[in-house]
């Protein structure tokens, strides 16, 4: 018998600052092609010691999960499970860059041991004296995806109880620069948004964004994650059949859906997956985030939080709208959250008010 | 796990000890390790380190792969992509889109092998922008789903060097949960000067041939390779009567949450890993027949796993072994590399050498097999543990 699974608490440190009600109410739309996440005060957190060698990563991952945990009142849970795309890059471009000045000697090893994509998982499995599961997920743009179907197949199976479920990307200037020379990332010189874009490449930032994932509702819940589903690769004209396939295993149909929460970042031809799915589901209200996370890998997790939001407080955070003019609705049960990266790694996340 | 586990179709590896798994098996079977000095890339630690190198060049694994250049597959594709193609034919699938069928994938280095080479021009020249995207570790994973033509669920774990167990473990998970029916999973790193100046900073590299679990252990060789299995449902592997290799019966994953790098003195995230896949595998610990050891030859694993065997396993230590000394530590792909050796151990009865040792440790009363031997097994326990305190473990059972 397979377990409901519920998203008991969200932490998270992203370019609008950290999780709190009034996130969408303060948000800012993104203009500028590299936006750094608004760093809270990790006083106190973590100790100076330790907080000088940590990367951004680290140290959003670090909060970010301390908050989720808190809210969802779970001291020690049972896995964590995260996704992430590019990794610790901030630690890998260091050891990176001393191995090209130093021609491969005078080489200190702690921006090597930090530079392994498990590291944020790693470290808050120390922290916490988790010894429970322990995963890392790392696929471009289902990053994070992966991790919560790992998440979803553990707590559907009993395997545990309460599971981390995090997403962390940091900005990491060399590897950003790449980025940004390949056409990937706007130019520093742009300053246009998701919905004025007309250049090539698109707003780039940073996040961590963690949620308390339990097989029991408890007050906190937000909702609950009922499926998610992962492709590869799909051409726009098969986004059709994916969607509904995913729809008719869920026994739903697409009238069912009272938002479809899109990841529209600006890019034309990636856009045209979402108006794609858009097109499928004239009833439901299509919302984005983007504008407000900026893109990297794991970014679809501020898009999960911001269902979580809209199921707990049953109220559309006016800055989220895709569409200047929407019917009104009162009752927020069945949303979809569709995310892809230059078609691919495709994720279909279906969630359901509780 | 109820029933007869997940079963394994297919197999398929490239290592520093052969292109095929035949050759791997010969290898193993006549001791030779397959250590040597790097040359593929330059590197001041060219006369102090051995590495398990593939002695083929990109250009040569591109060609026996048919790829038309210019492409953008980075060593860690290239060699998947060899592995993947293997392990299909041995499973006898000519359609991977016949089935619900998945790529799990892992690696630890990734693109990083032409980012260490072009990265310093790719903002002064667009010549090599090609490889900017395939520095991210799931590129990699992309371009093997790619050149077999997979669509559907495909993702990469990276967990340091546990991941291709855990690779496994997910796919296992994703079949008994019956999400798909069939799933290739596995894991590749290629070498690159970033992981062997890592390592070399570490100090945790042996300037001469590993000796795991020896007193006098000096450290790691590192090494490069892919392995994957092919996963079937026990459904599928009925309706089309299909030869099964071995199955998939336990798994474990727990974390030591000790030290990034360093693993706990009486091997906690071991024993739960160990622990955990006995469970799920329904065993008792006499039930094991062999031990594919992580036995990386640090002093720190060594100890660390040699205690949390003691612990499991009490006074009965069954047979085990290391085949690092053969292969190198492949990192990724050691999980998966592993594995394939513990399936041709149970198919063969072989217990593989562990090469290179000769004096017991001060601290433990255990001396793993020198010689390999011929007898009939029927459980084989593999080890895979990472930094990160990452520790998984896998049981595969005869078929």
């Amino acid at each position: 018998m397979k377990r409901s699974v519920f998203i008991n608490g969200i932490g998270a440190v992203t370019a609008q600052g950290v999780w709190r009600p009034e996130i969408f109410s303060d948000a800012q739309v993104i203009a500028d092609a590299i936006t750094p996440a608004d760093q809270p005060s990790y006083k106190g957190l973590i100790s100076p010691g330790v907080i000088r060698r940590m990367s951004r990563g680290m140290k959003m991952g670090i909060y970010a999960a301390k908050q989720a945990l808190e809210e969802a009142s779970v001291t020690i849970p049972d896995a964590i499970v995260t996704g992430t795309g590019l990794g610790c890059s901030e630690d890998s471009d260091k050891f990176l860059r001393s191995l090209w000045e130093n021609e491969e000697q005078f080489l200190t090893p702690t921006s090597f041991i930090q530079s392994t994509h498990n590291t944020v998982a790693a470290q808050i499995a120390l922290q916490l004296q988790c010894k429970g599961y322990n995963v890392t997920y790392v696929n471009g743009a289902i990053s994070f995806e992966s991790a919560l179907l790992d998440t979803l197949m553990l707590l559907q199976m009993g395997e545990g109880d309460n599971v981390l479920l995090g997403g962390v990307d940091e900005v990491a200037e060399q590897t950003y620069s790449y980025l940004q020379a390949g056409g990937y990332i706007k130019a520093g010189s742009i300053h246009e948004t998701v919905k004025t874009s007309v250049s090539p490449g698109v707003n780039y930032a940073e996040g961590a964004h963690f949620f308390s994932m339990g097989g029991h509702k408890i007050a906190s819940s937000y909702g609950e994650v009922v499926d998610v589903v992962l492709q590869n690769d799909l051409e726009p004209s098969e986004v059709s059949s994916f969607l509904q396939s995913f729809i008719a295993t869920n026994d739903l149909r697409p009238d069912d859906m009272d938002a479809v929460i899109l990841g529209y970042n600006g890019d034309e031809q990636d856009d045209l997956f979402y108006s794609a799915i858009q097109l499928e589901l004239p009833a439901a209200t299509s919302l984005y985030y983007k504008h407000l996370s900026g893109q990297f890998d794991s970014c679809s997790a501020f898009g999960l939080a911001a269902a979580a939001f809209v199921m707990k407080y049953q109220t559309v955070p006016p800055v989220l709208y895709w569409n200047e003019k929407n019917y009104p609705k009162t009752t927020w049960r069945n949303i979809l959250l569709y995310n892809q990266y230059q078609g691919k790694d495709h994720a279909l996340v279906f969630v359901r008010a509780c | 796990m109820t029933g007869r586990g997940v079963a394994v179709t297919g197999i398929g590896i490239i290592s520093s000890i052969g292109n095929t798994v035949e050759e791997n098996l010969q290898t193993i079977l006549a001791g030779k390790h397959g250590l040597s000095r790097i040359a593929n890339f330059p590197t001041r630690l060219q006369e102090y380190i051995w590495v398990g190198e593939i002695k083929h060049s990109n250009e040569a694994l591109s060609d026996s792969l048919g790829l038309t250049s210019p492409h953008a597959f980075t060593r860690t594709a290239l060699l998947g992509a060899c592995a993947v193609r293997q392990a299909l034919e041995s499973a006898n699938v000519q359609d991977v889109c016949d089935l619900r069928t998945g790529l799990i994938s892992s690696t630890s280095v990734g693109g990083m092998d032409y980012t260490e080479r072009y990265g310093m021009t790719y903002l002064t020249s667009s010549e090599w922008h090609r490889y900017i995207p395939s520095h991210p570790a799931g590129d990699s994973t992309h371009k093997i789903a790619q050149y077999i033509g997979i669509k559907g669920l495909v993702t990469t774990v990276s967990t340091a060097c546990s991941s291709a167990a855990n690779a496994i473990m997910m796919g296992a998970r994703l079949i008994r949960s019956g999400r798909l029916d069939r799933v290739i999973v596995g894991g590749t790193d290629g070498l690159s000067k970033f992981t062997v100046n890592g390592f070399h900073a570490l100090m945790i590299l042996a300037d001469a041939p590993c000796q795991p679990f020896d007193m006098h252990r000096k450290g790691l060789n590192l090494g490069e390779g892919a392995a994957y299995l092919v996963l079937e449902s026990e459904e599928i592997v009925q309706r089309e009567g299909k030869g099964v290799l071995a199955y998939l019966t336990g798994y474990g994953n727990a974390n030591d949450a000790f030290h990034q790098t360093a693993s706990s003195e009486n091997g906690e995230g071991a024993f739960l890993a160990m622990e955990k896949a006995l469970a799920v595998a329904q065993l008792t610990p006499h039930a094991i027949d062999y031990v594919n050891a992580h036995g990386t030859a640090t002093p720190n694993n060594d100890l660390s796993e040699g205690r949390a065997m003691q612990r499991i396993f009490k006074n009965t230590v069954p047979p085990f072994s290391s085949t690092k000394p053969f292969t190198g530590h492949t990192l990724a792909a050691a999980g998966a590399i592993e594995a394939v050796y513990s399936i041709l151990a149970l198919q063969q009865g072989i217990i593989p050498a562990n090469l290179h040792f000769d004096t017991p440790m001060e601290e433990l009363d255990l001396i793993p097999e020198t010689e390999t031997q011929h007898q009939s097994l029927s459980h084989v326990l593999s080890n895979s543990f990472g930094f990160g305190g990452n520790c998984s473990s896998l049981i595969f059972s005869k078929a």
